[in-house]
């Protein structure tokens, strides 16, 4: 037996150049989940990292479950959770999920939802490492400086903490927002009509495995590729070797101050 | 000593203060007062509470027991009917920290704002001024401290003797009551110590109620009214530069200094 590459090379051509409608809106949907769930994601670190950092040990002990939960479990399992379970479990009068949603005049999906919901929530316990990692990196001596000029806590976490911090975290949030990209594909096990299902139907109907998965595989790449462009981008931005221009890299940090800027 | 100062002129008033990190206390029992405008400069081999004590003043820690007054007000917590203190929520902690001015041994300036970033940033972050007149005030302080030429500057662009006058003018932005200074000098290059120590000695000549932990005798008799020696957590003697200098009382005293001096 002389193994040979079997591939209808026309079918995985077509996917890649001149895929149909259906298709982009799959593509569409990818990237809107993973962007709303990285971002709610990012957020809910950044509560759960404060929260962990937090005086208070009841707050710090729900943080610490949190992660621990969320960190120790399959994303699958987590995400099956939320669509099929979360209704059930908190006994709603309501259907939390139902199958469609208006929303801003848009028809979406209860399982779309269920599956940003809980891709975010998944998310959430891996940035809040991520940003006590960088908000513990910060020398304490500046909250110090902040607090001793009658700043509160969240005032100078937010004007003088955070946006150094921010160094630290940007670049594990890339890989995470890399990550993330190909986590959405889960979501075709609720029937989220996202890329990955939109090839599972192309191989139930023609039976061609190899043709349509790496005509998806391709796709999930370009997206990937596009973002790790772009991650290095931010990057160079956030390197110190940068550190030529006036006031070199802290005045970009600064640029990612919330807040008003001077 | 234990009585209390019936005068208005006193800006701080600290009385048997203790404070105990874990089974060490650090503090058994500080009592100090100062006068408005006056230059207090507290000395002591490291390890005697020092640094504690002026970090106490401005509740950057809580204390065990004992009350810290400043300009009438108690530091940090409140009194509760039952006798004991409450501590004062953090809002408040915050208001009287702005009327205190703190210099850290190692300067502390935020590395993502200028040199007058770094200065307005209380101003119109805490106090809510407009930033056009926190800008006039801060470009004042900058002259004063010397550095009008590097309003623009980042800290990782300037000196350590640079920084520090950059901090002091920080603190000062937030028009102080009372200014604390942590060794102030520690932290800096032998040829950049002069620079700072003239810029406190000017504030001092200008009437700041200063209170300075420091290792710089020639600071302490050149600009103190009153020098306090601690040591082991507690005040050991105090008074004038000269007297102190010169005739020390405690034996303690005259070991520490004739090591220095």
């Amino acid at each position: 037996m002389v193994p040979a590459i079997n591939a209808d090379w026309s079918i995985v051509a077509e996917r890649i150049f001149s895929p149909d409608a259906i298709f982009w809106r799959a593509l569409a949907t990818t990237v809107t989940i993973a962007v709303v769930a990285q971002v709610a994601g990012v957020l809910l670190g950044l509560l759960s990292a404060l929260a962990g950092l937090s005086r208070f040990w009841p707050i710090r002990a729900l943080a610490a479950a949190y992660v621990l939960v969320i960190r120790g479990t399959p994303l699958i399992v987590q995400i099956f959770f939320v669509f099929y379970g979360v209704n059930l479990f908190l006994g709603l009068p309501f259907n939390l999920f139902p199958r469609e949603v208006e929303i801003l005049g848009l028809t979406i999906p209860g399982a779309a939802i269920a599956g940003t919901v809980a891709l975010a929530i998944n998310e959430g316990a891996y940035m809040s490492e991520i940003i006590r990692a960088g908000i513990q990196s910060v020398d304490p001596g500046q909250m110090e400086a902040a607090l001793s000029v009658g700043m509160t806590r969240p005032l100078a976490m937010r004007r003088i903490v955070l946006p150094q911090a921010a160094r630290v975290i940007v670049p594990p949030l890339g890989n995470e927002f890399n990550g993330m990209i190909k986590n959405t594909s889960l979501l075709a096990f609720i029937g989220v009509y996202e890329m990955f299902f939109d090839a599972e139907v192309h191989y139930s109907t023609t039976f061609k495995p190899v043709e349509y998965f790496l005509a998806v595989a391709f796709w999930y790449l370009v997206l990937t590729t596009i973002w790790t462009l772009i991650q290095m981008q931010i990057e160079r931005r956030l390197n110190p070797a940068e550190e030529t221009r006036e006031g070199g890299v802290m005045a970009r940090v600064r640029r990612l101050q919330w807040g008003r800027a001077h | 000593m234990e009585e209390p100062l019936a005068s208005s002129s006193a800006i701080l008033d600290a009385r048997d203060v203790h404070k105990r990190f874990g089974h060490n206390e650090v503090l058994r029992g500080v009592s100090l007062q100062v006068q408005r405008g006056e230059v207090v400069c507290i000395i002591g081999p490291s390890g005697s509470g020092k640094t504690t004590f002026l970090r106490c003043l401005n509740h950057l820690e809580r204390i065990d027991s004992g009350r810290i007054e400043v300009d009438g007000k108690m530091i940090g917590y409140r009194d509760c009917p039952n006798g004991t203190l409450a501590e004062l929520p953090a809002k408040e902690v915050a208001r009287q920290r702005a009327e205190i001015g703190f210099v850290f041994q190692r300067f502390n300036l935020w590395p993502h704002m200028t040199a007058l970033e770094n200065i307005i940033e209380a101003p119109v972050h805490v106090r809510g001024e407009r930033e056009r007149d926190a800008v006039a005030v801060a470009e004042r302080l900058l002259a004063r401290v010397g550095l009008q030429d590097k309003r623009d500057a980042y800290p990782s662009k300037l000196s350590g003797g640079q920084q520090q006058r950059v901090a002091i003018a920080r603190a000062l932005a937030m028009r102080p009551k009372l200014m604390l200074f942590d060794e102030a000098t520690s932290a800096l290059d032998p040829e950049t110590v002069g620079e700072v120590l003239a810029v406190m000695a000017e504030l001092a000549a200008d009437g700041m109620t200063m209170i300075c932990v420091t290792h710089e005798m020639g600071f302490a008799r050149e600009a103190a009214n009153r020098v306090v020696m601690m040591d082991q957590g507690v005040i050991l003697e105090e008074g004038p530069p000269q007297h102190f200098f010169t005739n020390p009382t405690h034996e303690r005293t005259r070991q520490f200094l004739s090591k220095i001096l």
